[in-house]
């Protein structure tokens, strides 16, 4: 009898082991996510992802590690949860800046305001009357297809001159590059500077160097590539290897772009078809591809960011007093609009849209664009509820 | 030659005392382990200890071990076996007013060694005794009560280990005493001891966790800042109905001066805990739970990630469904239980936008749990958690089975 008990508890384990896989929740829809690894990568490549993925999302910065002591965020995955768009908790402040240049206050607090620090410390304020803007972070994902880019193939869109006369300009912002700047084959220089692309205004050249500013600026973390800590201005040993740094980068780089959901509904198919109608794809060009590059997985890769990464006259509304290399105070760089319906998963549930978070919707957003997008916005307004919807819908199936 | 000389004395010992050892020497204390008598207080000495001879020193133990299968989001690191810890408990009556006891844990095959407790009390009075050496703060009723062949579940609760520190231990010195009149119980126990330090708000889980200061085992060689920890606690029992603590811990955590230079506020740390539990009467369920808040003075100016207050805390209902030899163990006992538990990390609203600040997790653990001996346990719980981050984005699912063993020795 007793024999007999065992066995059936045995039965019962085991059987219990083997419906494991139902007992563990379902994973979330693919294209609800926007972290992950772009489809072809090797082991080895993976390997380095997930190291990268440690340091982006898990590493967390104390005062033992090298946080601060001035800061923004204590990690990266701070301010880009599910490496998607940040919230207003983590908005940064830059300022100094009031027409194209250089910064005068660098070295002098900024670009970039710290407006935390750890306990013992006081956080950076505000010069009197200095110009600023706040900038929300940005989402993360496919930023290896936008870096793989030629500048070739970004100037091909750019028409400082408006010379098609469709109201659109759009000029690169060149930057000018930090000592550590390695240009490859895709980079071509114009007077010493390079053709910005990451960043509200388009002023990092490359993930690189995004990466190590914002290590920097955003954390009070110092690397070999920046080694000024932001509070004392003083050199210091870096806090983050070199291959650390790699990693993070490699890692920003492959992952994957976001998946569009319900592309076939037939109002977004219309929303689309709409959206260019109206002029909105003369600057979030859809389509692109990239040229062979030193990841096999992102190489001859046609992708859809929705994105020309040059600045435009965004009108006054937008306009903030500041800006950052040879950019306009009123030019922002178009943001790539993949991923956009995904933005509540990483905002709390909420949209905080355009450079600081302050639309509330995506039509809100819309409504505020003036400048060079003063056109698309008043051909929205002229359009059927109806017609409207479909946009919105569109645009959040991206 | 003179390590090899001391290993041989010692191995000529150890023969020698196994040599001696005959089991009918050997005699154990046994004691109801399973929470349902006794007060909490009294949870560091309610244990089975085995006694050789007329030896002054009683050892005993306990050990858990687990399977486990966990998910997230889809994701499993596939099948997992722990030995979470093993504890060896040595105890000895010195003179009949002074005892001491201590407990030594191992946890994760080693990993970590520590020295639990390591107390001497002496008697003076039941309302009056003095306890000294490395002493379990008494906040809330799982710090002390923790063993876990007392429990119906492989995990222990979140909020009393992740939120509160449980294991909590610290050098340290107090008072404390009973009393009994009729069905009633009371009593209080209040320690002044070290304490916390700055990596409660300055660490690498990202948000306030007071566990963060066991890391640091210069605790028990000099406080951090120089400031007392005060813990108290009062509780009360009526052998009918059950019993209730109420609980404070607190204290200046951060290292404000050094070497005569101010480098910072003095910043206070307050938690307040309640524990229940009680049996009731006609349905033998027993519940036991406890509730905790804690407030610590973070710097405005630092980020808001870690939390100012936080609060959670844990409910479990077990009920015995069959209590009858089984097995060939006369009195073995099959249970089933549930645990709620619920843990928010940081509770407030975000400056920037006045939303609230999320960062917190709940979970229920259904449980089935079969007791061959009061002492030893077998168990099987589902555990179903959500968890979510601070910004308040849609929850991260976490579930899956744990099997596990614990068991006094």
């Amino acid at each position: 009898m007793q024999l007999t008990r065992s066995l059936c508890f045995l039965c019962l384990f085991c059987l219990v082991l083997n419906g494991c896989q139902g007992i563990i929740p379902e994973a979330p829809e693919e294209n609800t996510l926007l972290d992950g690894p772009v489809e072809g990568l090797s082991n080895s490549e993976r390997k380095r992802f997930l190291n990268g993925d440690f340091a982006f999302n898990a590493e967390v910065f104390s005062s033992a590690n090298g946080l601060g002591p001035l800061f923004v965020a204590t990690s990266c995955g701070s301010c880009h949860a599910g490496d998607g768009k940040g919230h207003p908790f983590t908005t940064l402040t830059r300022f100094g800046q009031s027409a194209p240049g250089v910064n005068p206050f660098i070295g002098k607090g900024g670009p970039q305001l710290q407006n935390r620090a750890v306990p013992g410390y006081e956080p950076e304020q505000l010069p009197d009357g200095v110009a600023f803007s706040r900038f929300t972070p940005p989402a993360n994902t496919g930023l290896g297809f936008l870096e793989a880019l030629t500048d070739a193939q970004i100037l091909a869109n750019a028409d400082p001159d408006d010379s098609d006369g469709d109201g659109i300009s759009g000029v690169p912002n060149y930057i000018a590059p930090p000592p550590y700047f390695q240009p490859g084959a895709t980079h071509a220089a114009v007077d010493g500077k390079y053709i910005g692309r990451f960043g509200k205004k388009a002023a990092a050249i490359d993930l690189l160097h995004q990466t190590v500013n914002a290590y920097n600026q955003d954390i009070g973390v110092t690397t070999t590539f920046e080694p000024v800590d932001p509070h004392t201005h003083l050199p210091t040993d870096p806090e983050v290897s070199d291959q650390v740094v790699h990693d993070l980068v490699f890692y920003l780089q492959t992952l994957k772009e976001p998946i569009p959901r319900a592309s076939s509904d037939a109002d977004v198919v219309k929303g689309k078809a709409l959206f260019s109608s109206i002029g909105c794809a003369s600057c979030h060009i859809q389509e692109w591809t990239t040229p062979e590059t030193n990841i096999k997985a992102l190489s001859n890769k046609k992708f859809y960011p929705y994105t020309d990464l040059l600045l435009h006259d965004m009108g006054p509304g937008l306009d903030d007093g500041y800006t950052e290399g040879s950019a306009e105070t009123y030019e922002w760089r178009t943001p790539p609009l993949w991923g956009l319906g995904l933005s509540p998963n990483s905002q709390g549930g909420n949209y905080f849209l355009l450079h600081d978070g302050r639309a509330k919707s995506i039509e809100e957003a819309i409504l505020l664009h003036g400048g060079e997008g003063q056109f698309s916005k008043t051909q929205f307004e002229l359009l059927v509820k109806e017609d409207k919807e479909a946009i919105l819908k569109f645009l959040k199936s991206l | 030659m003179k390590s090899i000389f001391i290993t041989l004395i010692f191995f000529n010992l150890s023969l020698a005392v196994q040599a001696q050892i005959d089991s009918t020497l050997l005699r154990r204390s046994t004691v109801d382990t399973t929470m349902a008598k006794g007060m909490n207080m009294d949870a560091v000495y309610n244990r089975p200890f085995l006694q050789m001879g007329k030896m002054p020193v009683s050892l005993g133990g306990y050990v858990e071990a687990d399977y486990q299968y966990m998910g997230e989001d889809g994701v499993t690191d596939g099948h997992t076996f722990r030995i979470p810890r093993m504890t060896l408990f040595v105890a000895s009556t010195i003179h009949r007013k002074i005892k001491f006891l201590s407990e030594l844990e191992l946890e994760e095959g080693g990993k970590e060694i520590s020295i639990e407790f390591a107390a001497m009390d002496f008697s003076f009075h039941p309302l009056v005794n003095l306890r000294g050496g490395v002493v379990m703060n008494p906040i809330g009723a799982f710090n002390q009560n923790h063993d876990g062949p007392k429990w119906e579940f492989a995990d222990r609760p979140i909020a009393m280990t992740q939120m509160l520190p449980a294991t909590w231990s610290n050098v340290g010195f107090g008072i404390y005493g009973k009393q009994y009149v009729n069905d009633w119980a009371f009593g209080y126990e209040t320690y002044v001891t070290n304490g916390f330090d700055d990596s409660i708000i300055s660490n690498t889980e990202n948000k306030t966790f007071l566990p963060a200061s066991k890391a640091s085992k210069k605790r028990f060689d000099e406080s951090s800042n120089g400031q007392p920890l005060v813990t108290g606690k009062f509780a009360i029992r009526h052998n009918m109905v059950g019993e209730i603590g109420l609980s404070y811990m607190g204290g200046i955590f951060n290292k404000f001066q050094e070497d005569g230079l101010i480098l910072d506020d003095k910043r206070l740390l307050d938690v307040l805990a309640v524990d229940v539990n009680t049996t009731l009467p006609f349905s033998k369920t027993f519940i036991v739970g406890e509730w905790a808040w804690v407030m610590i003075d973070v710097p405005e100016t630092y980020s808001q990630t870690y939390g100012n207050k936080q609060r959670g805390g844990f409910i479990d209902v077990v009920q015995p469904v069959l209590s009858q030899p089984m097995l060939g163990f006369s009195n073995a006992v099959l249970n089933i239980a549930c645990r709620l538990e619920y843990v928010d990390w940081n509770t407030g609203k975000f400056q920037e936008t006045g939303g609230n600040i999320s960062e917190h997790l709940w979970a229920i653990v259904p449980a089935l749990s079969f007791r061959p001996t009061a002492q030893t346990v077998i168990r099987a719980n589902y555990r179903y958690m959500q968890q979510t981050d601070l910004l308040g984005n849609p929850p991260t699912l976490i579930s899956g089975i744990q099997l596990g063993v614990s068991s006094y020795f």
